[in-house]
């Protein structure tokens, strides 16, 4: 037998422990020497939804979310005795942007479902959430049954070149033969290297139809590489011009934390004296008040973040894709720095800048080799002590000349008030860069909110995967009232699976982002921004049987939440905040990030 | 600047999709593609021109292809010494007393007749995009009726292909 694997996926695919469904072995037959017939037996059959599950149990699925539906029952049916536990959401929205919580806070793959049509349509934003954050999970897209594909029949829906640039690799399952390795090989795709979603689009067909079983599985993934061997030599030379740079930062990205590199992010950091800015999604990887933490960069980040990015003359990212919303205006980015760049995907170096250390590989393989050996620390205390006065002159800050409940304040007392191992999520929106500006970061990979696609609608489902994935941890779900409602009906399963998250709705009677970017840019003209009715948010924790809160000052929100927290009951408190409350600082859509507004109080 | 890139991709359904989907979302803009199977069963290999706006972009459409799952190899051949490749079918009007014009007006570009009607022939022609583009010019005065181009199949020259030994390396193909 030829395998036609890399390494890494040969390991895994031929692991002696991965155990074959039941009763499989390769076929006897090989005994042909004495010139009698081989005559191999025929391989054990099952039906396709047995051994999906099978399959799954070998690959260690360990969690399910999704609605079943016409497509998908046979699988389901599969499930009743599998002992795979199963998430079932409201929307199928809910289940995978719960899935992308629980995978983001257990480091496992989740499985996704959805039923072909409107249950897999259902699933394109959790996909595309998931792509963007580089989050892995396997997803499965039931179709109609292969007789019938193509003809518009009932439910169906091109599922697989809808999904095609919004994940990492897909699937279109067409012969039943093919199962045990398509998924095998889902599994492996979306758990290493970069990671992402992976899916399958499963005709209804290929879960009734019986499928000849042959163990091992191979897997034909033989251009698929996901450990680069980095470059040491360039990652060495990094390492000398950045000891020798007056005014060195690094910026620290969601790849420091899906590598698990940030004591060694951390280390390297305190040992060669270097400032650290975070992306959104790489916040935690130093804890917020350290030293060295510049909290985060970009369109609402620091002054002191920004002005290092914009001054500094050497910057080394490690884990970030140079986003947008990080960089500002292109050329105003690092306008006088040495740029290295350490990232897993390769297609990101040279993607947005042209670097001048390209480096192809993990971020923990990058840092360990930048730890090797003596750190020489930077001559940049003099940078450290203006980046310091920045801070001091510049400190984020609020208003206190309104007389309404000031949601920046809201975020510091529950900052104060929860523990350390506090997960914390956020939906989209003001609140979100409020958390992201003022919320004390303690721990790494903690901090679960959607970074590339901004998909309201986020928080609350991502919330309850995350406190699947630890059930001890205080979870907090940041939500505003419009994202909160875009996926509301998910408050039940706090209840059936008795998670005990704290969600804290911020509600400012709008859509407050947009409505924010219309009070600066567009004169205040607030076009479908403003609610003119809501529900009554109290009701609707009766009607969902939690604990309902509501909270209009600031000694109200902190008695609320430290009852909250030491209460192992999911809480909906509703901090009714001022309406005109703004994000800031911000660096104006198209400008520098040192060309920022609303550094200081007015 | 046009761009000529070899891959080597599985012969999945989907695959061209999953490239031109590709080239579409980063707004590339294709030339030419073929697809068609290649020495190893299970594989096919793709020949695409590209027009690109500089080496940058270049050396991203380069890498986001090299990260698709069912990218196997790619090749750039823009600055190698390659092969190059376009097969055209032709149909022109040609009366039977315009014949033996039309035969050696062909006849240097190696070009045959594969389809011989009363008013119509079809011309098969093979060879670089510019001397397909040459014969249609000269066949414009008879009345081209139909036209149909295969875009570029391309292999770099043996010397460049790195497999051969040094004596081998020698050998040079000749332009036919
Ligand atoms: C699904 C989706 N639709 C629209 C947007 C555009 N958008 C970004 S922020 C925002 C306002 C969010 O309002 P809310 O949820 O109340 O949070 P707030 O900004 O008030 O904290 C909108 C509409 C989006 N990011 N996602």
């Amino acid at each position: 037998m030829s395998f036609e694997v890399t390494e890494g996926a040969r390991a895994e695919a031929l692991s002696p422990d991965a155990a074959a469904p039941v009763g499989t072995e390769a076929p006897a037959g090989e005994d042909s020497e004495r010139g009698a017939e081989p005559r191999p037996e025929p391989p054990p059959v099952y039906r396709g939804a047995d051994l999906l599950v099978e399959v799954l149990k070998e690959e260690g699925a360990e969690m399910l979310f999704g609605i079943p539906g016409g497509a998908t029952i046979n699988f389901y049916d599969a499930l009743y005795n599998s002992g795979i536990p199963h998430v079932l959401a409201r929307h199928e929205q809910g289940a995978i942007h719960a899935a992308d919580g629980y995978a983001r806070i257990s480091g496992k793959v989740p499985v996704v479902t959805g039923t072909s049509g409107p249950g897999s349509t259902n699933l394109m934003t959790g996909i595309a959430n998931a792509w963007f954050d580089s989050v892995p999970m396997v997803i499965f897209a039931g179709q109609v049954s292969t007789s019938v594909m193509g003809t518009d029949a009932f439910q169906e829906s091109p599922i697989f070149s809808m999904t095609m640039g919004i994940t990492k690799h897909n699937y279109q399952l067409m012969r039943g033969e093919d199962l045990p390795r398509v998924v095998k090989e889902s599994f492996y795709l979306a758990r290493t290297g970069r990671k992402g979603p992976v899916l399958i689009e499963l005709p209804k067909d290929m879960t009734s139809n019986e499928i000849p079983y042959r163990k091992p599985v191979e897997m034909r993934l033989r251009a698929y590489n996901p450990t680069p061997k980095i470059d040491r030599a360039l990652v060495e030379k990094v390492k000398r011009d950045l000891a020798r740079a007056k005014r060195p930062v690094i910026v620290a990205g969601a790849g420091v934390v899906h590598a698990g590199a940030s004591e060694l992010l951390r280390a390297f950091a305190e040992r060669a004296r270097v400032p650290v800015v975070h992306t959104l999604l790489g916040l935690g990887t130093l804890p917020s008040d350290h030293p060295l933490s510049l909290g985060m960069g970009g369109m609402h980040g620091t002054v002191w973040a920004n002005m290092a990015l914009h001054e500094c003359d050497f910057l080394l990212n490690i884990g970030s894709r140079f986003d947008d919303r990080l960089t500002g205006a292109l050329e105003h980015f690092a306008p006088r720095a040495r740029i290295a760049h350490v990232d897993i995907d390769e297609a990101e170096l040279g993607k947005v800048l042209d670097e001048d250390y390209p480096i192809h590989g993990d971020a923990r393989d990058a840092l360990a080799i930048l730890l090797d050996g003596a750190v020489d620390p930077s001559p940049s205390e003099e940078w450290l002590a203006y980046l310091e006065s920045l801070r001091r002159e510049y400190p984020l800050w609020y208003r206190t000349d309104r007389p309404y409940l000031q949601p920046q304040r809201v975020v510091q007392i529950a900052s104060d008030l929860a523990s350390d191992d506090v997960i914390v999520v956020t939906d989209v929106g003001q609140h979100q860069m409020w958390v992201a500006q003022f919320f004390r970061f303690r721990r790494p990979g903690r901090f679960v909110t959607s970074g590339g696609l901004g998909a309201m609608g986020f928080g609350l489902p991502a919330a309850i995967g995350a406190q699947i994935a630890d059930r001890d941890a205080l979870v907090l779900a940041f939500v505003g009232d419009g994202g909160f409602q875009m996926t509301v009906e998910e408050l039940i399963l706090l209840r059936e699976y008795d998670l005990p998250v704290k969600i804290l709705l911020f509600n400012n009677n709008s859509l407050g982002m947009v409505r924010q970017w219309q009070e600066l840019f567009y004169e205040e003209r607030y076009s479908a921004t403003l609610f003119n009715i809501q529900p009554d948010f109290m009701r609707l924790a009766d009607a969902y049987g939690i604990v309902g809160r509501r909270v209009e000052t600031e000694e109200e929100a902190r008695a609320v939440l430290e009852e909250a927290f030491r209460t192992r009951a999911p809480y909906l408190i509703e901090f009714v905040i001022d309406p005109m409350a703004n994000v800031l600082p911000m660096v104006p859509p198209g400008n520098g990030v040192h060309e920022m507004q609303g550094v200081k109080p007015e | 600047m046009k761009q000529l890139l070899a891959l080597k991709v599985n012969d999945h359904p989907g695959v061209l999709h999953r490239i031109t989907g590709l080239f579409l979302r980063r707004g590339f803009n294709i030339a030419t593609i073929t697809v068609g199977a290649c020495e190893e069963p299970g594989v096919s290999r793709m020949t695409i021109l590209l027009e690109v706006a500089d080496e940058r972009v270049m050396d991203q459409v380069r890498k986001q292809l090299a990260k698709q799952v069912d990218v196997l190899e790619v090749e750039d051949l823009t600055d190698r010494d390659a092969v190059t490749r376009e097969l055209c079918l032709v149909r022109v009007e040609a009366p039977l007393k315009m014949r033996s014009d039309l035969h050696s007006l062909i006849q240097p570009f190696r070009a045959q007749l594969i389809d011989v009607g009363f008013e119509t022939v079809v011309v098969e022609v093979t060879g670089s995009p510019a001397k397909i583009d040459a014969l249609l010019d000269l066949l414009r005065p008879f009345g081209v009726l139909e036209i149909v181009r295969t875009g570029l199949a391309a292999l770099p020259r043996e010397r460049q292909t790195g497999n051969g030994g040094t004596a081998r390396r020698e050998a040079r193909s000749v332009e036919v």
